[in-house]
């Protein structure tokens, strides 16, 4: 039981005016942007609502929002069950158990455009590893800079190279939590190693699970640097993702105005998605 | 049991590919590389890496974004440990609501971010400072810095902290020598975190930053652009970026698993 203590605000106090100098004046500024039109000049015209509208209108945003989610569907459903499979086979004690999880953590502490450009030179076409394997080796033509499909898989690849090592380490985490009476238990009587799975490991992994589902979501659906540095959006649009759609249209074209109406839309759909993965969580707590 | 134990070993094959690929390019010769493929070096060359240690954009990159990422940990976890302090031992008005308005900035797309964080610390008059970058990735990292001490606090028994009160501790005095102490693996696990993302991250050093405090991974992209095909060098580049997170890791590596399991990310 926590104590009704109402001077604790002061210790938040910090927090709360660091991170709203750094969430609210730009959001401020955003919502400014998305309701104006203007020329230069500091000159600006009130706009409404219009170009929220153009945004939910246009063409361009609908296939960025499909390519969108089509690349966060994607990743979710590969990386999720190939992290919770890694984590089941690893050793749970012993020396190999730093090894592993230091090797594996590895890829995530590259600066996201040195992953971009690591990849970039892993696929070049002739002189790539991964490329010239494909291409001289298997002989399937490989280039994707030409080819949607093999940008698409290439991009996908990568994400599962950098990011499937967190879901492994969470469910890792969750797995080991389980006191060995548990699996006794079982052994004794008789649980086949699918039941072992489904009434011991994934129960208690759930929570941990959640969080990876969760964060998996988030940084997928606002990953932006990794495919621009190794695609640029191409070939043509179809790699374009929302974010490097809305870098081009806000810094490349300076379209102002759609771009924080855009801005807006994107992070009203990202709230609401992880508001519904937190009153999941926070049910399930409740629960237990 | 054979198989399933070489589930990890072609995981981390996989994983390594790359690396491998990138460190290999980094010691080939820039003739080397555009004559054809070749699995290992033939001439090993040091030439990319001498170039980076002479340059000083080059090494000014790494300093700089050493910097930065160095005072974002510090400002993150000296502002998040009282109010984790808070939200893990006080109840008070609107403390969930807060705690959710902190953790949303997690989930906030930095493309959204990037221009007008642009215009704001250039009204503030710190675009282009180590301060500015560091400041801004507080954004996401304080809140994640909260979500991890607090995790590790509430793991704390309360009666600790009775106890100090009743030997007559002042608050500042317990938290300094007895709290602090007893979490000292959150604050290594949170610190960590703070440091992997600020490092990773992109988007808003490259726009916060001109010359002054350019961070490596936006001196990158330039040489990537203008110099055309300088393979080698930004292999060299990019294998000297991993290096930081490399030792980051091996230090804390016991302490990952029990922040995972915290499920505090």
């Amino acid at each position: 039981m926590k104590t009704q203590n109402q001077r604790a605000w002061f210790f938040v106090t910090p927090v709360l005016l660091l991170v709203a100098f750094n969430a609210l004046i730009p959001m401020m500024t955003v919502v400014n942007y998305s309701v104006q039109e203007t020329f230069g000049d500091n000159l600006f015209f009130w706009q409404g609502l219009d170009w929220f509208e153009q945004v939910l209108r246009s063409e361009r945003f609908h296939n960025a929002l499909g390519r969108q989610f089509l690349f966060t569907f994607l990743i979710l459903i590969i990386e999720v069950p190939l992290g919770v499979a890694i984590a089941l086979s690893m050793p749970k004690k012993g020396f190999w158990v730093p090894f592993c999880l230091v090797t594996m953590a590895l890829p995530m502490l590259i600066p996201w455009n040195v992953v971009g450009a690591m990849w970039n030179i892993f696929t070049l076409p002739d002189i790539g590893l991964l490329g010239y394997f494909l291409n001289h080796t298997l002989g399937i033509s490989y280039d994707m800079t030409q080819n949607p499909i093999a940008a698409w898989v290439t991009i996908i690849v990568m994400d599962v190279w950098h990011w499937t090592s967190l879901v492994v380490l969470l469910a890792y985490a969750g797995l080991v939590s389980i006191p060995n009476a548990y699996y006794q238990a079982a052994e004794i009587d008789g649980a086949s190693r699918w039941a072992v799975f489904r009434f011991i490991q994934l129960p208690k992994m759930k929570t941990v699970l959640t969080i990876a589902v969760l964060l998996r979501f988030m940084d997928s659906f606002n990953i932006y640097t990794e495919p621009f540095v190794l695609t640029g959006g191409g070939p043509g649009n179809s790699t374009t993702l929302l974010s490097i759609d809305l870098v081009k249209i806000a810094l490349g074209q300076f379209d102002l105005g759609p771009a924080a109406a855009m801005s807006l839309i994107y992070f009203a759909i990202t709230l609401f998605a992880s508001w519904l993965f937190y009153t999941l969580m926070t049910m399930n707590d409740n629960k237990s | 049991m054979r198989l399933k134990s070489l589930v990890p070993v072609i995981y981390i094959l996989f994983l390594m590919l790359p690396i491998y690929w990138l460190v290999a390019m980094s010691f080939k010769t820039t003739n080397e590389i555009l004559s054809g493929f070749t699995l290992f070096p033939q001439t090993w060359t040091f030439a990319n890496y001498i170039d980076i240690f002479t340059d000083p954009t080059w090494y000014w990159g790494y300093i700089n974004s050493i910097i930065y990422v160095t005072i974002n940990s510090v400002i993150s976890i000296t502002v998040a440990l009282p109010a984790a302090y808070a939200f893990s031992r006080y109840s008070f008005v609107g403390d969930k609501h807060l705690f959710f308005w902190l953790l949303t900035n997690r989930m906030a797309p930095a493309a959204v971010f990037a221009l007008p964080f642009f215009q704001l610390y250039s009204a503030v008059g710190l675009f282009d400072t180590h301060l500015a970058v560091a400041l801004a990735h507080c954004l996401f990292n304080v809140p994640l810095a909260v979500w991890i001490l607090e995790g590790f606090m509430s793991g704390v028994p309360k009666e600790l902290d009775e106890t100090a009160y009743v030997d007559g501790y002042s608050f500042p005095r317990f938290f300094m020598t007895i709290f602090l102490p007893a979490i000292k693996s959150g604050v290594g696990v949170a610190a960590f975190f703070c440091f992997m993302f600020s490092w990773v991250e992109m988007l808003l050093s490259k726009t916060l930053t001109a010359v002054e405090a350019k961070p490596i991974a936006a001196v990158m992209t330039r040489t990537a652009s203008s110099a055309g095909y300088e393979l080698g060098l930004l292999a060299a580049a990019g294998t000297l970026t991993i290096i930081p997170g490399a030792i980051v890791i091996y230090f804390v590596r016991n302490y990952i698993a029990k922040g995972f399991a915290l499920g505090r990310v």
